[in-house]
């Protein structure tokens, strides 16, 4: 470090200890949030909050760029526990358990003072409330929110003999049209794949698509009870499996998330699940008619939600609170939210924005963006549990595990439950 | 005050400033975290309290402890004598008189100074299945195809060669200098006397390197504990632990869990065997390979 940062450090320093006495005139409200998905996601974030304050003189909002999700979540609870938190951030919906057991958040209920709040607040889809409420109380707004969609190569479908404007609409039609989509050489290696659904990283979330399908829920709204030897579960962690090895339509072993797109796009695979959040990617680089829609039924439809919601900290004054507060209120407004789905890619988080004039627009031209909306009345809320992050790998490790066939699909789930158990008993 | 004392006191003051930032920024940490090891996590309705062994219990009882030590053991025993062993080729080859040596030396060096994450992305297309580079290649001299990242048998040798392919070049500017201080009659008398290349190497260069192969041993060893970044782009640990490393399960249960005592037990674990490496080869090995 040269004597010149040092210095501008030492004013920033200075800077943060001045705000304090300052509030009372202007409220600042700091700003955590990441980037997950392509994009210039900085420069809409600081528009907006360059369009906020011209609006209300009183408040200074300071966005600040925090790195992935998880790093986010790493600097906020940091800085929450060295006593300055950010006064907002935008964090997975999931970590909402995580924040209330470090007692980092407070509830948004007691900033919904007016008639005209309360509907603001059941103007959102209830599919990504449900990642946001617990025990009665609402933690999280959603933002920047998404879904498990598929994705399929049009040109594959009629060079398989299949109707291109039909995707499959059940288990059984996926099967069926994943085994016409499957290509295999003379020496009998594969050389274009069915389907693809991805189990690196994350691979619980993909797996909700099909145990939601399978008519299980993972988890209680509690967070504190995991039913992961539901007879659904086991059944569709068997049709992922059989997907590979019975089938012989979907890659085996571990099938890496990020380059999913990419094998989508130099047609190695023919259908994909993926997120919403990809829709604008797949749409600049796949070099051939494609399609969306909503992943098949199983005994019902189903996929997770994802994404980030919006939090206040607890350690931030009152007055900051109504900051943000006002803030997350004035962002969520649905020209708003419509503009950042649009914008994004990421889905708008209430129907009153999908009836706005820019997003009509913006759907007759693109109507791929329509997908994820009429799928979320099938949707449940992504698996989150207390400890969550602990529990989620137990979960992702028994699954890549039954993947990977070192285990049976029966025994990996049984263990994970067990695990799981251990971990939650002291929450109940 | 007595010159001495002054003098004295200038050398504390002197040394004060890099003092301060060691001992808060390295030893105060380290220290910290032993001490943190035998409480438990504080959570906000549950204060943190003095639980002896109990977090080392639970280390001992965690089987993905065991396989984190167990993945870095392997790791280790992979990139340390794979990556010296070419470090030392690349550095007699590029020592000699060839043509566009700046260039081979610029190439073997690149792998360096590029940002672990970003080779870690490319190391990552390189490993897709089907049109993979090592895919392609593979299919050209009609082998089968395998998920390289994405099969438990395979996936820690995978990020093994990303690690190896990181460090030998590094290695290779050690060697390379180290080759140049090395006079080059020892060379002509060799071949005076008659002396193969391979004996001249193995009786004379070798020996005369092993101060720099102690100094690349250590760095190597270090690094086997400490390279982790390409694990976080490449598998996440996965498939189902296979290539999870005690550093990045440290990350993992600090960062992820928020258990910061089981966090910092497993540091202290790191800390341990880093230092007994450090022992042995300052204590034993060092005293073993200076001739003057």
């Amino acid at each position: 470090m040269d004597r010149r940062e040092f210095l501008a450090g030492a004013t920033a320093l200075a800077g943060v200890a001045a705000t304090s006495p300052a509030v009372a005139r202007a409220a600042e409200v700091s700003f955590f949030y990441p980037v997950a998905v392509g994009g210039p996601i900085t420069k809409l974030i600081d528009t907006y909050a360059a369009d906020f304050e011209k609006e209300n003189p009183n408040i200074k909002v300071r966005p600040i760029y925090a790195g992935t999700y998880q790093e986010t979540i790493v600097k906020a609870l940091t800085a929450h526990k060295s006593g300055t938190p950010p006064v907002t951030s935008v964090l997975l919906s999931t970590d909402m358990f995580t924040l209330i057991d470090e007692d980092a958040i407070v509830p948004f209920d007691e900033f919904i003072t007016t008639d005209a709040d309360r509907a603001w607040l059941r103007g959102f889809f209830p599919a990504f409330m449900e990642n946001s409420q617990t025990g009665g109380k609402t933690w999280g707004i959603p933002f920047q929110r998404s879904t498990v969609v598929q994705y399929w190569n049009k040109d594959l479908f009629r060079e398989a003999g299949l109707d291109p404007e039909k995707p499959p609409q059940t288990w059984a039609e996926l099967v069926e049209f994943a085994q016409k989509l499957t290509k295999r050489d003379a020496a009998g290696t594969t050389t274009q794949w069915g389907v693809q659904i991805p189990s690196s990283g994350f691979p619980y979330w993909l797996f909700q698509g099909l145990s939601t399908q399978a008519g299980a829920i993972l988890a209680n709204p509690l967070g504190n009870r995991t039913d992961f030897t539901n007879a659904g579960v086991v059944e569709a962690l068997q049709f992922w499996i059989d997907l590979a090895q019975k089938h012989r339509v979907h890659p085996t072993g571990i099938v890496e998330w990020g380059t999913t797109p990419r094998d989508f796009f130099e047609r190695k695979v023919a259908m994909m699940w993926t997120t919403t959040g990809n829709l604008t990617n797949v749409r600049t680089n796949a070099k051939f008619p494609f399609g969306v829609a909503m992943l098949p039924a199983g005994k019902r439809r189903g996929s997770p939600t994802g994404g980030g919601n919006f939090y206040i900290s607890k350690k931030a004054t009152r007055a900051q609170q109504e900051a943000a507060f006002r803030f997350i209120r004035w962002i969520t407004t649905p020209e708003r939210a419509a503009q950042w789905g649009i914008d994004t890619g990421y889905v708008a988080v209430s129907p009153a924005a999908y009836e706005t004039a820019a997003m009509k627009a913006y759907a007759t031209e693109f109507p791929p963006a329509l997908v994820a909306r009429d799928q979320l009345p099938h949707a449940v809320a992504e698996f989150s549990t207390r400890e969550n992050q602990r529990v989620t790998k137990v979960f992702n490790d028994g699954l890549q595990a039954a993947l990977l066939g070192s285990k049976p699909p029966a025994q990996a789930m049984a263990d994970a439950q067990a695990e799981a158990e251990r971990i939650l008993r002291p929450y109940r | 005050m007595s010159a001495y004392q002054r003098a004295t006191l200038h050398g504390w003051l002197l040394l004060l400033p890099a003092m301060v930032f060691l001992a808060l920024f390295t030893h105060w940490p380290a220290v910290a975290s032993i001490i943190e090891s035998f409480y438990s996590t504080p959570r906000a309705r549950r204060p943190s309290r003095f639980v002896g062994l109990d977090n080392y219990e639970g280390m001992i009882a965690d089987p993905v402890f065991w396989r984190a030590l167990t993945n870095n053991f392997w790791f280790a025993i992979g990139t340390i004598p794979l990556s010296i062993g070419l470090a030392i080729l690349m550095a007699i080859w590029v020592n000699d008189r060839i043509k566009g040596q700046s260039l081979v030396r610029m190439a073997y060096f690149t792998p360096t100074i590029l940002p672990m994450i970003a080779v870690a992305n490319i190391w990552l297309f390189f490993f897709t299945p089907q049109y993979g580079l090592i895919e392609q290649i593979i299919g050209i001299f009609g082998g089968s195809a395998t998920n390289w990242l994405g099969s438990k048998e395979t996936a820690l040798y995978a990020v093994i060669i990303v690690a190896i392919w990181k460090e030998a070049g590094f290695f290779m500017i050690f060697y390379l200098a180290a080759l140049q201080g090395i006079s080059p009659s020892l060379g002509e008398a060799a071949a005076i006397e008659g002396a193969s290349r391979w004996y001249y190497f193995r009786r004379v260069l070798f020996p005369l390197l092993m101060p720099t192969t102690l100094f690349v041993l250590i760095n190597a060893m270090i690094n086997a504990f400490r390279m982790v970044d390409h694990i976080v782009v490449m598998t996440r640990g996965g498939p189902d632990n296979a290539t999870t490393l005690l550093l990045f399960y440290i990350y993992q249960v600090g960062f992820s869990f928020w258990d910061t005592a089981y966090a910092a037990t497993l540091t202290c674990v790191l800390l341990a065997i880093l230092a007994i490496m450090a022992l042995v080869q300052y204590g034993w090995l060092e005293r073993r390979i200076h001739y003057r």
